[in-house]
């Protein structure tokens, strides 16, 4: 039986079995970690994260990095609860507008950031690196460092809404996990962002505009950080500068650990899921086996080098810089 | 001293080296040639250590040895010059030289710089070097490059107990007359500390600094001549030897192109870095051939038709439109086709299926608003493994686990079932067994049968002779002959090399 299965499948599936023996690792510690209304907690939490791994994951394909989703979630929200409240603060009014606009706000951001990128040829590290600052220094002026409170009923019907015992934005992150499913395996840009990632200059040799490509990967990107910080924003209902922390880490880490290759052209959107999932359970159940605070973030960041360990296949790569 | 005995090596599908016999007396410079593919550069890393051979033996004043890595050959007095320059370009000159070697500086964990510098001078001196050892090796010019490596290799004079032989490879491909001829003054100088072995293919400067010459073919040393007792016109034929087989390159099948239709004219045009312009037109059902060495100018034929580079004068135009913007995508839009000699790089996609490399082309063809028809992909896909006896389990095969050959057809079929008449083919050959190198000349003839033009950059020359139409002989950027090959009437090996070299 152990023969039949190859490597390639095993290394394929390896992120989903450690999700899984995570589970039931800290099952066995807290069985009350298996539970729906403990499900429904992770699965709430990561939410925000999962648009933001989503959004990076179509950069690391095309085998660059971003690192403005910070800057970008804090411009978004910020712009979005502005606008919002402008226009009456309540989806009943005119005020919904803000909500498409908040995404191509952070569709507009992402094509800047790639354009950077792509015209002026500065490496996507140090762009995204320093548009990110761009977006934290926006939010910033917007907000004057207040916090911006979005509490209409019908927006947190998001958090507050429940069918199935989940609320109704995880399952609308669902949906959106599907639609970057079909953008990723059914269009044309998401076959073009594998081609870039697997063999640039093979791309550009099959005719392919490669920058192009480049811009449309970071404006895709952009759309889902701002899906990241409308979820965020519905998730506490509160705006600021600082909505935007962490997500960084989080968002790479969980693209990484769910087997996106950090060179290109491997992995994809189910695998950013599944990321998402294992950070996001290795955090839930350091509370929940109760473990102290002033360790979860080292403890964090031992699992994850542990669970890259096991996800990924580093014969693939001779040097690791 | 450096003995080789019925050394063989085998490579899946290849046999690259049968039972070669090699040797290297003290003091000596030992010429190697061959024409690609000869099996000259595994001979070479057998004897630098980097292949084990799978038979036969090697032996060191008559005590057998064994290397794993090159370094034990380095252990052994065996030095290699290496073609593509392996110094690191931003570290300075005597940390390239004394590089894994800086254990003999190092005081207190410190490296005391002042007697590397000394050392690296005496090194130099060698080779009559006389440049600041704390230099960084990017400013040296290619001459002054090439000497550090050698002075880097000769370092072994001080480690190693015995007799060096070093390995020359191609070291004057980037020098010019005066850079070379004291190159030769120097290894001809230093035969008192080390023998030489020296790889070119310059026959004239083999000809001129060795005191024997091995002649390869077809993974066999065929005849080793003793200088003065031969000729450059000899030993050029014994390089290509045997009669063509005709039926190989599907002769038989080569019928006339049709003149009237120019799919792709060149007219005097001028490349970077080239002062000669290049004439030539390419026809439908025409194999058009460029023959010349590494560097003759035939890689910038491809690519300026492709659009990769934009030629500085003169005119290029495609099925009658002159090119007026250089880019794949243009080329692509009017037919153009390029299978590349770096099929890793630029042929395939590893890590995409099939029909996803089939359709990378032509993805506008199969979609609508951005959505792709993968249904269509996928029936393409099948169509095109049929056809052509890809061997892949199914369309959903990833391409970088197919064997070369395969991969080739897919690059092939992608660019064919997007309708392509302007084929550029760069060693298309390459690395292929015999079994699929033979399909892909079916495949070249299939495209003149159907109106294709093919621009062929061939891996040997008997390829270019058996395929081609026209063969234009390329030399230095400037077309030097050109030759009609209809069957029957072809040019032989020899009526090109004397224009090649």
């Amino acid at each position: 039986m152990g023969a039949r299965i190859s490597r390639a499948t095993l290394l394929r599936w390896a992120p989903f079995l450690v999700l899984i023996a995570l589970v039931v690792f800290f099952t066995i510690l807290n069985p009350s970690f298996f539970s729906l209304r403990n499900a429904a907690r992770i699965a709430l939490a990561a939410t925000p994260a999962l648009m933001v791994a989503i959004g990076v994951t179509f950069i690391l394909i095309m085998g660059s990095i971003d690192l403005s989703m910070e800057g970008a979630v804090s411009v978004t929200a910020v712009l979005f609860a502005t606008v919002f409240l402008q226009l009456g603060g309540t989806l009943a009014s005119w005020a919904w507008i803000a909500l498409p606009a908040a995404v191509l706000a952070g569709a507009v951001f992402g094509m800047l950031n790639g354009w950077l990128h792509v015209k002026l040829q500065i490496p996507s590290f140090m762009a995204s690196l320093a548009f990110g600052f761009v977006g934290t220094g926006l939010a910033l002026m917007m907000t004057g460092g207040d916090r911006i409170r979005v509490e209409d009923e019908l927006f947190r019907g998001l958090l507050t809404f429940r069918f199935a015992g989940f609320p109704l934005m995880v399952w609308l992150a669902f949906g959106f996990v599907l639609i970057a499913w079909f953008i990723q395996t059914r269009t044309t840009i998401g076959r073009n962002l594998y081609a870039v990632g697997g063999g640039e200059e093979l791309a550009h040799a099959s005719g392919l505009n490669t920058r192009r490509v480049r811009v449309i990967g970071f404006t895709l990107a952009g759309a889902f950080y701002a899906l990241g910080a409308l979820m965020a924003v519905a998730r506490i209902g509160i705006a600021e500068t600082a909505t935007g922390n962490n997500f960084m880490f989080i968002s790479i880490t969980s693209a990484v650990v769910g087997g996106v290759a950090l060179w290109g052209g491997i992995g994809g959107v189910w695998n950013a899921v599944v990321g998402v999932l294992i950070v996001n359970v290795i955090n839930n159940g350091m509370v929940v086996i109760g473990l102290p605070d002033y360790l979860q973030d080292g403890v964090l960041g031992l699992m994850v080098i542990l669970a890259v360990v096991l996800s990924t296949d580093r014969r693939l790569v001779s040097f690791v810089k | 001293m450096y003995q080789l005995k019925a050394v063989d090596k085998k490579f899946p599908g290849v046999h690259a080296l049968k039972a070669v016999d090699f040797e290297v007396k003290r003091g000596e410079v030992v010429g190697l040639v061959g024409e690609n593919g000869a099996g000259k550069s595994t001979l070479m890393k057998v004897i630098y250590g980097a292949y084990q051979p799978d038979g036969g033996e090697i032996s060191i004043d008559g005590r057998a040895v064994h290397f794993a890595n090159p370094r034990q050959a380095m252990e052994q007095g065996i030095g290699m010059v290496f073609q593509e320059q392996s110094l690191i370009p931003n570290l300075t000159v005597m940390e390239n030289v004394f590089l894994g070697q800086e254990a003999q500086f190092v005081r207190f964990g410190v490296i005391n710089r002042r007697a590397m510098a000394a050392a690296t001078r005496r090194q130099l001196a060698k080779v009559k070097l006389d440049i600041d050892p704390g230099m960084v090796t990017a400013d040296l010019s290619f001459a002054q490059r090439q000497l550090v490596e050698l002075a880097k290799v000769l370092t072994l004079e001080e480690r190693v107990e015995g007799d060096l032989v070093i390995l020359l490879d191609e070291p004057t491909s980037v020098l010019n007359r005066e850079e070379v001829e004291l190159l030769f003054g120097l290894v001809r100088e230093l035969t008192s500390r080390a023998s030489f072995i020296f790889v070119s293919h310059r026959m004239d400067e083999v000809m001129e600094l060795s005191d024997r010459i091995y002649v390869m073919k077809d993974g066999q040393v065929v005849d080793v001549v003793t200088r003065g007792a031969s000729d450059v016109e000899a030993i050029q034929k014994k390089m290509v030897g045997r009669s063509v087989d005709k039926e190989y390159y599907r002769e038989p099948r080569q019928k006339p192109y049709d003149p009237s239709r120019v799919l792709v004219e060149m007219d005097r045009v001028r490349f970077p870095g080239r002062a000669a312009e290049v004439s030539l037109k390419l026809h439908a059902g025409e194999v058009l051939c460029l023959v010349g060495t590494e560097g003759s100018g035939r890689e910038a034929v491809l690519r300026t038709i492709f659009g990769m580079r934009t030629p500085l004068a003169g005119r290029v135009s495609i099925k009658g439109r002159e090119v007026t913007r250089f880019s794949p995508r243009n080329a692509v839009e009017q037919g153009v086709g390029y299978v590349p000699r770096e099929r890793k790089i630029e042929g395939i996609v590893a890590g995409m299926s099939v029909y996803e490399n089939m359709t990378l082309s032509q993805m506008r063809r199969y979609s609508g608003a951005g959505v792709l028809r993968t249904g269509e992909e996928k029936a393409l896909a099948r169509d095109w493994i049929k056809k052509l006896s890809i061997k892949a389990h199914s369309e959903f095969a990833d391409c970088g686990n197919l064997s070369g050959g395969n991969q080739q057809k897919v690059v092939l079929s992608k660019w064919r079932s997007g309708g392509s008449d302007i084929m550029l083919l760069d060693h298309p050959t390459r690395g292929l067994d015999i079994g699929a190198k033979e399909d892909v000349y079916d495949m070249i003839r299939d495209m003149s049968d159907d109106g294709v033009g093919v621009v062929l950059v061939a891996d040997t020359l008997e390829e270019a002779i058996g395929l081609s139409h026209t063969i234009l002989v390329l030399k230095d950027g400037v077309i030097q002959q050109k030759f009609d090959g209809a069957p029957g009437a072809k040019p032989t090996l020899f009526d090109l090399l004397h224009y090649m070299i």
